[in-house]
């Protein structure tokens, strides 16, 4: 790309050099070490190479899941959230000439209200885990409490994200236990950990484990001086209550599994919604309904006071920029779907675990299920062999997961978590029984 | 002037109706729910696709992206976004493939990322880089939080960071999230920041000092190199706020001026799409000493095998789930192979022409505080406006929605009057910039009352913020509580997708 000229002439320098001469002699560099630059078709071939190495679920049986899942995306989602009128934007500060994706993102909070419960929804925030992070750290903002009660149960990213998130507000968090048996937590050592610091307590519904834990609907009955945080899969509320029903004040959870692919781990969609009335210590961005100069209906972001760009080191958080795609793909995937669709999705995905559940039971040496209860799209198994060689063993016949638990929950480590969606076909049930029955 | 955006009355898509015309497999026997979690209600609506593909459409006709128009957002770097980026990121090797399998089924993905980090360390000049944090001001925190556990783990007990007061607001806000007090150092009468207060707030409690180079006012700080020795010999760390990375690729590097720890903005200096606010990713760079405490899992090569390495003991641990995001990263490492070494120094031979190039075009008519050479932005103030004919910053930005380009940023840096923030980046042609500046002009000689009216041409006019904030109405299930006494009139003609009267839902002269 040649410099044009008539610019360095209207500038009065001889060479684009000149406008580099602020830069000090001692810290100034000959070029990057790195080879030159490529057509775009040796870029396609070279990438696409490399990827295609990559073992895909859409070629093969994939059991995985663990807070990431393979779910059906309508292909108009794709071709919504690909229009570059929405992907090529920045951030809606203009909101005259941004209506499209300000509302977008309105009606994906909509969305999420309904689903949750929760009136006031963010714009979103990176994952799962960041909004549990900065659940907790809105916790201590409301209540000015110090600890913060999470499940033994948990994933290790979100248990190693909250640990990071919680430095600043120096929130102490405690973990209470879970029945063997039957996964769901233990209400006895909740108790015995609920105490006048406890600002708020973390459950998942379903947990990390698949289990719709019934004693979720006790805690707020229960502790009602703590914030009741509750982490959903969105899907499960198709036929789930909605969190605010039974006393969340904050909801929050993974939205991936609403028209986003699964893209390795990212980007993802953090959801976070809360009552109206904690609304001023929420993180991230808000889109608000109001009107333009002419009265016609409008939106804009709002709530900006508690953002970093204003309130810099006192601001919420320091979220700047989020997920805001993947939150349009929710809103476009979750019109497609509607009621229906959800309610159906929601019944499938339990169905198509307990289908698989079911297989796995008749193979020989497998305890299964490894604990007894109501299982959402996931569930455990008691494996004969160590999880992670088993893991390693069916990639190399073909088929993705399930998940060892070791890294998760180590009180669990001979067990692995085993995920199926609708996507799950009785074809690939048939393939992972055979597999596993080749292993012994 | 003849742009014109797309006007719809667009109801909610939750005010619609219709019906579903999605098919899923059937269910093949009933399940079982616990009776105290079963939901009842769900007030969503059945929509036949194409319905909601038309409204989407229509949506997204009402919003304005780089492939609209010019995008001179300062300090946003919103340059071209390749298609081939994406045409890489949407396959299925990409999209298709979980982050929790086994790693001998994702060495593609491995070695990308593997192979990315290190480009990063050859563009910034670091010895380690992690790829995941998932935007830039995430990558902020993950280097506050790497700078605490190396003071730590040095048995230092420092508990302030210095950030200028032309810096980011993440800066900051994520000093803060990691546990920091924040001390904040003035910018002197060159533009940089203040050396003299900077000596003075640098103590043996001084943790890092947050900086970008060149700053938010385009400006190179000169004197890097001292301000680097001061910190450093307090025993503080300099950490590289890599915003504004686009100006200097190939000229020096972060590694050159001696910082400790960087981040990169990679939906800013390597091209890939903001998305309407996101996603990013915001890698951390950092050198030698340092990289025991990046988080884990780091991935590692062994001969041609890559692999997950979580036995990091002095690690911070994880800032997100997982390895970062992997979508957005594909686009980085692709444009990064388009350019090469050559071409992502030209980007920024450009980038700093094409700034350049502008602000002279605009000299005579604005006033430019700071007389030095700009790097890839700049900063007008529009306060001869605003004190000569009532014309603010906001209302310039308004008036020049109306010419088909993206306002520029405004009010920020808070030290410039009625600032106008101005990054034109490198794939835009001199045209392209004549344009913007004969556009400038035009509106500063204009009528003022057009300006404060403005903008005239856009979807909505200008839009009441205050009413926002005041009645708060989050989501459509908040309306209804709003309205709760008026439910009906919510439901009423709620066929098709245009609704004339959509605004009476908020009473205009509420």
């Amino acid at each position: 790309m040649a410099v044009d000229e008539r610019m360095l002439k209207e500038l009065g320098v001889l060479s684009v050099d000149e406008l580099f001469s602020d830069i000090p002699a001692s810290v100034r560099i000959a070029g990057i070490p790195l080879p030159n630059g490529m057509s775009e078709m040796e870029v396609v071939r070279t990438v696409r190479s490399l990827l295609d190495r990559n073992v895909t679920a859409a070629d093969h049986p994939c059991f995985l899941g663990g807070g990431v899942y393979h779910h059906f995306i309508p292909a108009a989602v794709s071709a919504i959230v690909s229009r570059s009128e929405f992907q090529t934007s920045y951030t809606p500060y203009q909101a005259e000439i941004s209506q499209g994706m300000l509302q977008a993102l309105f009606e994906y909070q909509s969305y999420i209200a309904e689903l949750t419960g929760m009136e006031a929804v963010n714009s979103s925030n990176y994952d799962a885990s960041t909004a549990l992070g900065e659940a907790a750290n809105m916790c201590a903002r409301i209540n000015e409490r110090s600890k913060f009660l999470v499940p033994e149960v948990l994933s290790a990213g979100k248990r190693g994200v909250l640990h990071n998130y919680v430095r600043g507000t120096g929130m102490q968090v405690v973990e209470y236990g879970f029945d063997p048996l039957t996964g769901e937590l233990d209400m006895e050592d909740l108790r015995s950990k609920v105490d006048g610091d406890v600002s708020g307590i973390y459950v998942e519904v379903p947990n990390f484990l698949g289990v719709i834990d019934r004693n979720a609907t006790e805690i707020k009955k229960e502790f009602p001086d703590a914030l009741l945080v509750v982490g959903v899969d969105p899907i499960s509320l198709g036929i789930l209550k909605a969190p605010g029903d039974y006393g969340a004040d904050i909801v929050i959870g993974e939205g991936q599994s609403l028209g986003s692919p699964m893209n390795f781990g990212g980007p993802l969609l953090g959801m976070f919604g809360c009552r109206q009335e904690h609304v001023r210590k929420m993180p991230g961005r808000v889109i608000g309904m109001t009107r333009d100069l002419a009265g016609r209906r409008a939106f804009a972001m709002t709530l900006q006071t508690r953002e970093q760009h204003i309130r810099r080191e006192k601001a919420t958080s320091n979220i700047c920029t989020n997920e805001a795609l993947m939150a349009v793909a929710a809103a476009v995937y979750l019109g497609i779907v509607g009621r229906t669709g959800l309610r159906s999705l929601a019944k499938l995905n339990m169905e198509r675990a307990r289908a698989t559940m079911d297989a796995l039971c008749q193979v020989k040496g497998f305890e299964c299920p490894a604990l007894s209860s109501f299982h959402f799209n996931e569930f455990t198994v008691r494996t004969p062999i160590r999880p992670e060689k088993l893991s390693r063993v069916l990639m190399r016949k073909g088929i993705v997961g399930g998940l060892p638990l070791a890294r998760h929950v180590p009180s669990m480590g001979d067990c692995m978590l085993f995920a199926a969606t609708e996507m799950t076909t009785d074809e690939d049930i048939g393939k992972l029984v055979s597999a596993l029955e080749g292993v012994l | 002037m003849t742009y014109h955006q797309a006007s719809y009355d667009l109801r909610l898509i939750q005010e619609m109706r219709g019906e579903s015309d999605l098919v899923l497999p059937p269910l093949k026997r009933e399940i079982e729910v616990p009776p105290n979690l079963l939901r009842t209600e769900l007030d969503i609506p059945d929509l036949p696709e194409n319905e909601v593909v038309r409204h989407y459409t229509d949506l997204s006709q009402m919003n304005f992206g780089l492939d609209n128009g010019f995008y001179p957002l300062g300090s946003c770097t919103m340059k071209y976004n390749p298609k081939y980026a994406d045409l890489l990121a949407s396959l299925p090797s990409v999209g298709e493939v979980h982050p929790l399998e086994d790693e001998e089924g994702v060495q593609g993905s491995l070695q990308l990322l593997y192979e990315l980090e290190r480009s990063l360390c050859a563009i910034a000049g670091m010895d380690a880089v992690s790829l995941q944090p998932a935007a830039g001001a995430q990558g902020e925190f993950t280097g506050m939080l790497i700078a605490r556990a190396f003071h730590e783990a040095n048995g230092e007990d420092r508990r302030e960071v210095i950030v200028p007061d032309s810096a980011h607001g993440t800066n900051p806000a994520s000093a803060a999230m990691a546990g920091f007090d924040v001390i904040v150092v003035p910018t002197g009468p060159n533009g940089g920041v203040d050396t003299e207060a900077l000596k003075a707030a640098v103590t043996e409690r001084t943790a890092a000092l947050m900086i970008t180079n060149p700053n938010t006012l385009g400006i190179f700080e000169e004197e890097i190199v001292t301000i680097g020795r001061t910190v450093h010999d307090a025993g503080g760390l300099m950490y590289y706020d890599g915003a504004n990375l686009n100006a200097v690729m190939g000229r020096t590097s972060p590694g050159a001026m001696d910082f400790d720890i960087v981040h990169f903005n990679l939906h800013k200096t390597f091209a890939t799409p903001h998305g309407g606010g996101g996603p990013g990713a915001g890698p951390v760079g950092v050198r030698k000493r340092l990289e025991p405490f990046l988080p884990v899992p780091r991935v590692v090569r062994e001969e041609e095998r890559f692999f997950l390495d979580w036995d990091r003991p002095q690690s911070i641990g994880k800032v997100r789930s997982f390895y970062g995001n992997f979508a957005v990263l594909v686009r980085a490492y692709a444009y990064i192979l388009k350019q090469g070494g050559n071409g992502l120094r030209e980007v920024s031979d450009r980038a700093v022409l094409n700034s350049n190039y502008l602000r002279s075009r605009l000299t005579p008519a604005f006033d430019m505080p700071f007389k030095q050479l700009r790097k890839h932005e700049f900063v007008l103030s529009a306060k001869k406006l605003k004190d000569e004919k009532g014309v603010r910053a906001l209302d310039v930005a308004k008036r020049l929605l109306d010419h088909g380009v993206m306002a520029p940023t405004v009010y920020f840096p808070a030290l410039v009057d009625e600032a106008l923030m101005i990054e034109p980046t490198e794939t835009e042609s001199k045209e392209t910039l004549d344009r913007f500046a004969e556009a400038l002009i035009s509106v500063a000689k204009e009528d003022p009352q057009t300006v404060k009216d403005a903008p005239h041409s856009t979807s909505v006019r200008r839009v009441d913020e205050v009413h926002a904030a005041k009645e708060l109405v989050l989501s459509y299930l908040g309306l209804k509580r709003k309205l709760s006494g008026n439910l009906a009139g919510l439901r009423t003609n709620a066929t098709g997708r245009k609704c004339e009267s959509c605004s009476l839902l908020l009473d205009p002269k509420g």
